[in-house]
């Protein structure tokens, strides 16, 4: 039995690699100037190349971010489903990417029309306190409410107030960057520079080391509260961090790619079923990588489906996400009726 | 205070928000005792449970782990002391039970929480001892509740505590498992030293598994003492306000009250014969009399809670002419009587008497007759 344990792990963790690296060179080739893989090699061996920019520049940062965003988030959402016994639970589903993009909409239309340039730390700062502001709003209303399906119904609607604002604002922002700020707004990968990539894997990285730091009391804390407390997790502290971390890695993405539904609920689904079990001590780096494998094959058909035109993330993440999502409530229904 | 004791409280006062619900509790328990709270629903038992294990905080008052007071217990100390089997529980996705039962390791591993061979050998006994061996790779949301109480139990015992804390631990336990918790718990007790407070709602299994008993009525502490102060047929009555029925503090057992209205039945009993006909004429709700029976008989405490009119000797002595004559004259107004005994030596020949004067009568009928 622990034999076929391991081998699981093993299995799963290979497979998610092996997705990673076919999807990385995917997304290297594809794209409105096919580059074929030897020629792609050539450029990153530092060979001149008339398309040498089009890998280091565009599709390199691109690729990275999309990889390291999609883990983001896709961790962040298996945080919030801990926090609150919930798998439905998400940064997207609760309002968190709606509230922090709200706050990033607010800045970078002031910072425009005072003819500011932010820099990418002051866009992560900005979606950080929208996210506080819409986890604050969540933890209120958790306070007052037990059942999880209305939590979650109050989360959907902060997030459409929250994008209704935000639409509102960039409709009757008078700017020629509007443009920008609009597919921002619906959600891309597009125009991330290496010096966003610095930043936010820096960020990243740091947030996803203290997870696993934390992985130990999730793991207690999924068998409830009251036993986590008594095998010595102090509660206040647990909970305050695994809130923090959550809305800083859902604010990081939300800075850089603007909200992407449904990563955050389908992929930690997905990989626990992968891996049978929930241990967070496996999960966590679990889900960073099929968050990654998730986001960088959405990313590659925004891309190239329609292109030279693309497609926002978010709707083909949800495209593919959502059905798991509809698929995994139905399952625990009838689990649950069982 | 006594250095012996391994949990007491002082001046306790437990509730939720700021009314206390219950004020002044002093209990105590000392290792190799099981401490036990009864009253009635609602009373509190289980707020005092919370109370002193951390989970509402006392709104007076201070528990004391050993010498230490809890509020100022560091939580690896708390918990490698304390370990508790609450009421309900979380719903795990994909956890099989034996990593349920290792939640209990927690206290003992390291930074990332990985489990030691010492730890998966603390397990594996834990499991053996509450006989869940066999669950251990079954997902522990797809097993009976009895199932999961029991593994429950494991998880607490894995943790090593010297007290143990559960909140009605035998509900959702059909009999066997009830009693074999029970006895496990007695075993842990006896073997390891525990200290165990739990609360229960069987009287019956309260007074024979406790060293102590702890009554909850009201905002206080109505006593305290051994099963053999608390469980007495009057006391039970009024710590529960029992008004139908009754309680008997020897067996533990509880009786209906008996019907109403006069005798119509005559149940000549003794030696344990007359019971399943007391029962039998109790669920049909028809009111009869028994006797002739010495006071120490097994019938007796039945018939006693159970007959609308009960013609008695004192204990050990034979069944006497007067008595004879009192249950006679009791007979001969019912419609029908019945003989449950077949043999009749030196002390009830009496009753020999009135089962010759019921056939007299024609009055006599079979148990097994319809009535």
């Amino acid at each position: 039995m622990n034999q076929r344990r391991s081998l699981r792990l093993l299995c799963g963790y290979g497979l998610l690699l092996a997705l990673l690296c076919v999807l990385l060179v995917c997304n290297l080739n594809a794209g409105s100037v096919p580059l074929p893989a030897g020629r792609v090699v050539r450029i990153l061996l530092g060979q001149p190349d008339e398309n040498a920019a089009i890998i280091r520049d565009i599709r390199l940062p691109r690729l990275l971010a999309a990889a390291i965003l999609g883990g983001a988030l896709s961790v962040s959402g298996f945080l919030l489903q801990t926090f609150f016994a919930n798998p439905i639970a998400g940064p997207f589903v609760l309002g968190i990417s709606s509230g922090a993009k709200l706050v990033v909409a607010l800045v970078l239309i002031a910072a425009l029309e005072h003819g500011l340039v932010l820099h990418s730390a002051a866009l992560i700062l900005a979606a950080f306190a929208g996210s506080m502001i819409s986890m604050g709003f969540i933890l209120l209303i958790s306070g007052r409410v037990r059942k999880m399906s209305l939590l979650i119904i109050c989360g959907v609607m902060i997030g459409y107030i929250c994008s209704a604002v935000t639409d509102f604002v960039v409709t009757f922002a008078d700017d020629s960057n509007i443009v920008n700020l609009h597919n921002w707004s619906m959600g891309s990968f597009s125009g991330i520079s290496w010096g966003n990539v610095g930043t936010l894997s820096a960020v990243v990285f740091a947030v996803l080391l203290l997870t696993v730091l934390l992985s130990k009391p999730m793991g207690a804390y999924q068998l409830g509260e009251v036993y986590a407390q008594n095998v010595g997790v102090n509660i206040r502290r647990f909970r305050f961090a695994l809130i923090v971390l959550s809305s800083i890695l859902s604010a990081c993405v939300t800075a850089f790619a603007g909200p992407i539904s449904f990563v955050g609920i389908a992929v930690p689904h997905l990989v626990k079923s992968l891996f049978r079990t929930a241990k967070p001590l496996i999960i966590l780096p679990a889900s960073f990588l099929g968050g990654a494998v998730f986001c960088l094959f959405c990313d590659l058909i925004a891309r190239t489906l329609f292109a030279p035109t693309e497609l926002s993330i978010s709707s083909v993440t949800a495209v593919f996400g959502a059905p798991v999502v509809i698929w995994m409530m139905l399952h625990r229904d009838s689990r649950q009726r069982r | 205070m006594n250095a012996n004791e391994m949990l007491h409280t002082d001046h306790l006062a437990v509730g939720y928000g700021r009314q206390p619900l219950i004020r002044d509790i002093s209990l105590a328990v000392r290792p190799g005792q099981i401490l036990t709270l009864i009253g009635p629903n609602g009373a509190g038992k289980s707020t005092i449970l919370k109370s002193i294990t951390r989970q509402l905080a006392p709104l007076a008052g201070t528990v004391w782990i050993g010498q230490q007071p809890l509020h100022a217990m560091r939580e690896q100390t708390f918990a490698q002391t304390v370990s508790i089997l609450m009421t309900g529980w979380a719903e795990p996705e994909l956890m099989r039970c034996e990593e349920v039962v290792a939640a209990g390791r927690f206290p003992y591993t390291g930074r990332l929480g990985i489990l030691s061979a010492h730890d998966r050998e603390k397990v594996a006994e834990a499991m053996a001892l509450v006989h869940v061996s066999d669950l251990a790779e079954r997902d522990f949301s797809c097993i009976s509740d009895g199932q999961r109480q029991r593994v429950m139990l494991a998880r607490a015992i894995c943790q090593e505590p010297e007290i143990l804390v559960l909140d009605e631990p035998t509900s959702f336990l059909d009999i066997r498992h009830k009693l074999e918790l029970l006895s496990i718990l007695k075993e842990l007790v006896h073997s390891r030293q525990l200290a165990v407070i739990l609360s229960l709602h069987e009287l019956d299994l309260a007074q024979k598994v406790s060293d102590l008993v702890l009554c909850i009525r009201g905002d206080r502490i109505d006593r305290c003492g051994t099963p053999e102060e608390i469980f007495t047929d009057d006391y039970i009555r009024t710590l529960y306000g029992v008004t139908r029925g009754s309680y008997n503090g020897l067996f533990g057992s509880l009786e209906l009250a008996p019907p109403q209205g006069a005798p119509e039945v005559f149940v000549i009993g003794g030696g344990g014969f007359g019971i399943p006909v007391y029962r039998r004429l109790q669920r049909r709700g028809i009111p009869f009399a028994a006797g002739v029976l010495p006071e120490h008989d097994l019938d007796y405490p039945v018939a006693k809670a159970l007959a609308a009119d009960l013609i008695s000797e004192p204990a050990f002595a034979p069944v006497g002419d007067a008595a004879v004559q009192r249950a006679a004259r009791v007979l001969l107004r019912c419609r029908a009587a019945v003989c449950c005994v077949e043999q009749f030596g030196e002390t009830n020949r009496g009753n020999l008497q009135l089962r010759a004067l019921a056939e007299a009568h024609s009055l006599l009928r079979t148990p097994e007759e319809e009535l």
